[in-house]
């Protein structure tokens, strides 16, 4: 069976954010851009389920800017076969991304949807959900553990108590949660290999999708900051400080 | 502006994940419904009733419900959408999990994990792991909200709403319950616990958390860790406080051998008064500790336990 993986471009990981001064968002420019860390957890699983000759074919595609090419090819170098960029501008809303999404799977017929559960930049944690559901696919989010075979899946979840168990039927969408998987890192020669693997470029118009936010943006604003508090020298200072001064046990 | 607020629960007991969410669905004006759907869930009705505010808890009862897997729930969700102005769930894993469908069949946009309301349109909500906080305008029509529970006081009691029964939904039949592995713990839900004391990478081993169940043992406190624990398998998932685990807010949170990643200070930053014992003075933890013990954790924990006991807790 075909699997899809979307991927998303944002900002790494290990970027301190900054909010810009006139409050319309964060500071994006000169800032190293990456492949959503849930996102990679994707590749790796579905390129994983081709190496055990479960997927026939692993597909990437990413929605956004004209850089987010070089985020499907992070995803080829790991071991995907080819990719559709999806050129859009501006924010592009959960909503929209699985329009944009749906339309794909409708052509590519994957048996399998593999993303990430969110991404690190709106923390919205919606985009499989809303595929799933306006495909009438199954859903398996927060995945921790996979076993596929040809008519269903059995997904171990991530859930508030603990762990919980869902089997769904094919195909259906899949979100990932951390310890999925170790995404591997790309050896020159694949990343060499995956400059000769396919890109097809896309436009949100040629899925009939219209890309416009809906949800307006007034402001973003820093977090309250916490000031540094006082050290202590001692447990015994601390549990003094604790029950005395803070009032809390 | 009628709400609809679904609500968290075991089937026997409401959790207190519902009643904040009542207070965030109270804020947008209008009465408020809260939908319990579960298998054999009078008890946890009961509950909902009594939340002040409310004015009638809807209950569909049924096993399609029992464990409010997300397929079902777009169902039940959708047979009910066209009543209310807003549906709101709290951001547990659940109501992540069943919540974007219906916006989604609704053609609506999801409002991820409100922080605040500001006006009947007008949301707070974070991104960035915390980092920053965005305000949101929603376009007038149906709003599908998930809430940030940390950030709502728990509606009180003394209520006395009406109940409903509601009919189940066809079944979509795409999905079936396997299993569940819950933690077995007699001490308070992290998301609920007044104090919360969390290891990190700084433990070691998973048997060595056995230092932190003293203590919690001893404040009835839960036991938390940061995702660098979890990843070395010291303890379960659920143990998680970060950007992608729990966020807490408790009155009291002692970080323990915790460096303090922008991830983990995402989950519990709100917390009221942090203490945070680690042996790296520059662990950037004490830049948001109320409270900083600069010390060797296998030792400064048994003094805390035995400065604890000292004090007669």
């Amino acid at each position: 069976m075909k699997v899809l993986v979307p991927v998303k471009r944002v900002i790494d990981y290990n970027v301190k954010v900054r909010v810009k001064a006139d409050s319309s968002g964060v500071d994006l420019a000169n800032v190293k851009m990456s492949m959503n860390p849930f996102d990679e957890i994707s590749v790796e699983e579905a390129v994983r389920l081709k190496e055990k000759g479960k997927a026939s074919e692993v597909v990437v595609v990413s929605i956004g800017p004209a850089q987010a090419s070089e985020t499907i090819r992070t995803a080829l170098a790991m071991g995907a076969d080819r990719g559709i960029l999806v050129k859009t501008e501006g924010e592009v809303e959960p909503l929209a991304v699985a329009k944009i999404l749906k339309a794909i799977c409708e052509a590519e017929k994957p048996g399998l949807a593999i993303l990430g559960k969110q991404a690190i930049d709106d923390d919205s944690n919606q985009t499989g959900q809303m595929l799933a559901a306006l495909l009438g696919w199954a859903q398996g989010t927060f995945a921790h553990n996979l076993e596929l075979d040809e008519t269903s899946a059995t997904i171990e979840r991530e859930i508030d108590g603990g762990l919980q168990t869902v089997k769904v039927k094919l195909p259906a969408v899949m979100t990932t949660d951390l310890r999925l998987n170790e995404p591997r890192y790309a050896s020159l020669p694949n990343i060499m290999k995956a400059k000769k693997k396919p890109i097809d470029e896309k436009t949100a118009a040629d899925y009939g999708v219209d890309t416009t936010p809906r949800l307006k943006v007034l402001k973003v604003t820093e977090p309250p900051k916490r000031q540094a508090g006082i050290k202590v020298k001692t447990a015994a200072e601390l549990v003094e400080k604790l029950k005395n001064e803070a009032g809390v046990i | 502006m009628a709400a609809l607020v679904i609500a968290e629960h075991t089937n026997t007991a409401l959790k207190d994940a519902t009643a904040k969410t009542v207070t965030a669905a109270s804020q947008l004006g209008g009465p408020v419904h809260v939908l319990v759907a579960g298998q054999g869930c009078a008890a946890a009705a009961e509950e909902a009733r009594k939340l002040s505010g409310v004015e009638t808890v809807l209950v569909a009862d049924s096993p399609l419900y029992a464990k409010m897997l997300a397929e079902p729930m777009e169902a039940l969700l959708l047979s009910l959408a066209d009543k209310y102005d807003a549906l709101l769930a709290p951001a547990t894993t659940n109501g992540k999990n069943y919540m974007p469908r219906v916006a989604a069949k609704l053609d609506v946009p999801q409002i991820s994990e409100i922080l605040a309301v500001e006006g009947p349109n007008t949301f707070r909500r974070p991104i960035y792991a915390g980092n920053a906080i965005q305000t949101i305008e929603a376009p007038s029509g149906k709003k599908v909200i998930t809430v940030r529970t940390t950030g709502f006081k728990a509606a009180d009691g003394g209520g006395s709403a009406a109940l409903q029964q509601v009919p189940a939904a066809a079944d979509p039949g795409l999905s079936s319950f396997v299993n569940e592995e819950l933690s077995k713990s007699d001490r308070p839900e992290l998301t609920a616990a007044k104090i919360i004391i969390s290891g990190g990478r700084g433990m070691q081993s998973g048997d060595n958390f056995h230092l932190l169940d003293r203590i919690a043992d001893k404040l009835h406190a839960a036991v938390g860790a940061s995702r660098a624990a979890v990843d070395a398998g010291f303890v379960p998932n659920d143990y998680q406080v970060g950007q992608t685990g729990k966020v807490v807010a408790p009155e009291l949170y002692i970080a323990v051998g915790i460096s303090g990643a922008i991830q983990h200070l995402a989950g519990m930053k709100d917390s009221k008064v942090i203490a945070a014992i680690n042996k790296d003075e520059e662990a950037p933890i004490f830049q948001v500790a109320d409270y900083g013990l600069v010390a060797d954790l296998f030792k400064a924990v048994p003094e805390f336990e035995e400065a604890l006991t000292k004090a007669g807790y």
